[in-house]
């Protein structure tokens, strides 16, 4: 059986984050194993050839490609192996803390590793037609937005040339722009929801600059064809969804594409116990992005879904630095069990002690009030908090010049005003950790609440 | 005031994936004001959108003998938006040798515009 310190299961942006964090940490690069489904690093950035990706990271705009070399060309310099073309099928937590990684490849065929920690960063998928519920035939010509953008930005195929669109998504827009490019007429976006699930800069430079009609309210209520795609029936909705009789419009087209929300793969991460968020499909964090499962964290989509890869990078970053002081706090307690007992206080042994012996690990909860859907994380322990913690969150509705309200129990400690909060984009606070401890001495400590409120 | 009168422009930033709410406001001598931007491209996105809007053009160019079909490119600065077309037109007869790597020229000033355009992924040659 192979062994390692880290499994990091998934190549992309969260798990390349993740393990080079975890090697800076102190953790030795051959110890830390990335395993990676597909042939090549980088995850869904390969596809997402557009720019806008790095701002906040390297300052700079990229590609999602030139992104994703940054972090690859890391986790090669550092020397961190990855295991390419390999799928993980199951991991199970045993009593002992030792996590045991079930994989299978066509090389080795199905085989084990055994590790202390593993970093779940296995990202998300696309809701595919059988989850919408829309009538019609089983033609081909459907494909989900980001199987067209493989299709056009990897293999360098279109999937058509007269094209609709049902949802928002920002792959949806970034598709709608992509395939006008290539020649190919988008005749339509249609949208549920009475607001976009994309960021508001993709329906500007995607839709708007190409004159790309988005009809917000409406979605696809049949589809024409048996064998190809050769029209869709769009209808508006009413306040509960329902098509407006009388609204129908055909539309004709080779091609529809999906762009109808994402799902995080947690399959692996429900089979080994890992408690999941019904409103993220996301595993349950705490501040250590360390799930119900001892030594097992989650970072990325996997987590919950998010628009920028910049955030993905830095809280996948944490979840590898966790790992580390994870680990590292396991070979403290081995060391001095096999001593006898006797204290070993030499070398960086000392802090990590200290790091583990700290009393205060309760978790205190993070609550959602008013408008706010989820936070991540769901708790935190002040012995293990950083000086500040970036709680990120989602809220439900469209909120307008709204106040998004901090309480520590009862006593307000942050007042935001928001000129807009929507559900397509993630929104965050930043907690001082010397207010918690302020608090947790006045009165004790019992819960943090988000709330969306009504500006006085 | 005179300064308060001069015309003004909603637009989204598209800089960075914040999206900030811009407002540009032409005074009557020229001189552009921008209002609600977090950073400094906000200001020269707002400017430059008023003026002379600009876009990166980012497409794909077809590779031979390399381990993928195609490999992603993009303009190495903002082109002129009106020049997206013609750019598009230019990078499609192209097609480049692997290796390719990041930052390599696959086509001079495309379309006029005196920028050149530039892969974004590094691809191997095959084999």
């Amino acid at each position: 059986m192979r062994n390692a310190d880290i499994v990091v299961v998934g190549g992309g942006p969260a798990g390349l984050a993740a393990a080079a964090a975890a090697c800076m940490e102190g953790i030795e690069a051959e110890k830390i194993l990335i395993v990676e489904r597909s042939g090549e690093l980088g995850g869904i950035l390969n596809q997402c050839i557009h720019n806008g990706f790095g701002l906040h990271t390297f300052k700079e705009e990229l590609t999602g490609p030139e992104y994703a070399a940054r972090y690859i060309a890391q986790v090669e310099e550092m020397g961190i192996p990855c295991m390419p073309d390999t799928i993980v099928v199951n991991i199970q937590a045993g009593e002992d803390g030792k996590k045991r990684i079930t994989a299978m490849n066509r090389r080795e065929g199905v085989f084990e590793i055994e590790a202390r920690a593993v970093i779940l960063a296995m990202g998300c998928r696309e809701r595919p037609r059988g989850a919408l519920n829309i009538p019609g035939y089983r033609p081909a010509g459907i494909y989900s937005a980001g199987t067209a953008q493989h299709y056009v930005n990897i293999e360098g195929r279109m999937p058509g040339k007269e094209v609709v669109i049902l949802g928002s998504g920002d792959i949806g827009l970034i598709m709608a722009r992509r395939m006008t490019l290539e020649g190919a007429k988008v005749k339509l976006v249609a949208e549920l929801m009475p607001y976009s699930g994309g960021l508001k800069r993709n329906i500007v430079q995607c839709l708007d600059d190409y004159e790309i009609p988005l009809k917000l309210s409406h979605t696809v209520i049949d589809i024409d064809g048996r064998e190809r795609v050769k029209g869709v029936t769009v209808a508006k909705v009413d306040g509960n969804r329902r098509p407006v009789p009388g609204t129908e419009e055909y539309i004709s087209c080779d091609t529809l594409l999906l762009s109808c929300g994402l799902i995080p793969e947690n399959e692996l991460s429900s089979d080994m116990g890992v408690a999941l968020n019904p409103a993220t499909s996301g595993p349950v964090v705490n501040e250590s992005m360390e799930t119900t499962v001892s030594g097992v964290f989650a970072c990325g989509n996997v987590l919950h879904v998010h628009d920028l890869v910049d955030y993905v990078s830095e809280e996948s970053a944490n979840a590898g630095r966790y790992a580390a002081f994870y680990i590292q706090h396991a070979l403290a307690e081995e060391k001095e069990g096999k001593a006898g007992g006797q204290r070993n206080k030499e070398g960086g042994m000392e802090a990590k002690e200290s790091f583990s012996k700290k009393k205060d690990c309760r978790d205190i909860a993070v609550k959602c009030k008013g408008g706010v859907r989820y936070t991540v994380p769901s708790s935190i322990r002040l012995a293990y908090m950083q000086e500040e913690q970036v709680i990120r969150f989602r809220v439900g509705d469209v909120f307008r010049d709204a106040r998004l309200v901090v309480r520590l129990n009862d006593t307000i400690v942050m007042q935001v005003n928001k000129r807009i909060m929507t559900p397509g984009e993630m929104e965050q606070v930043r907690l001082k950790k010397s207010k918690l401890e302020e608090l947790e001495k006045l009165e004790g400590l019992r819960e943090i609440t988000l709330s969306v409120e009504k500006k006085e | 005031m005179e300064e308060q009168s001069g015309k003004k422009t909603e637009l989204t930033c598209i800089r960075c994936p914040i999206g900030c709410a811009l407002t540009v406001t032409e005074y009557a001598d020229g001189v552009l004001h921008v209002a609600g931007n977090t950073c400094g491209r906000g200001e020269e996105y707002g400017k430059k959108e008023l003026k002379n809007p600009t876009r990166i053009l980012t497409t794909t160019v077809r590779v031979k003998n390399g381990s993928h079909p195609i490999v992603p490119v993009k303009t190495r600065t903002d082109i002129p938006k009106g020049k997206i077309g013609d750019c598009m037109k230019a990078v499609k007869r192209v097609e480049v040798e692997a290796p390719v790597y990041i930052g390599d020229v696959v086509l001079t000033d495309a379309a006029g515009t005196g920028v050149d355009i530039v892969a974004t992924k590094n691809v191997e040659g095959r084999g």
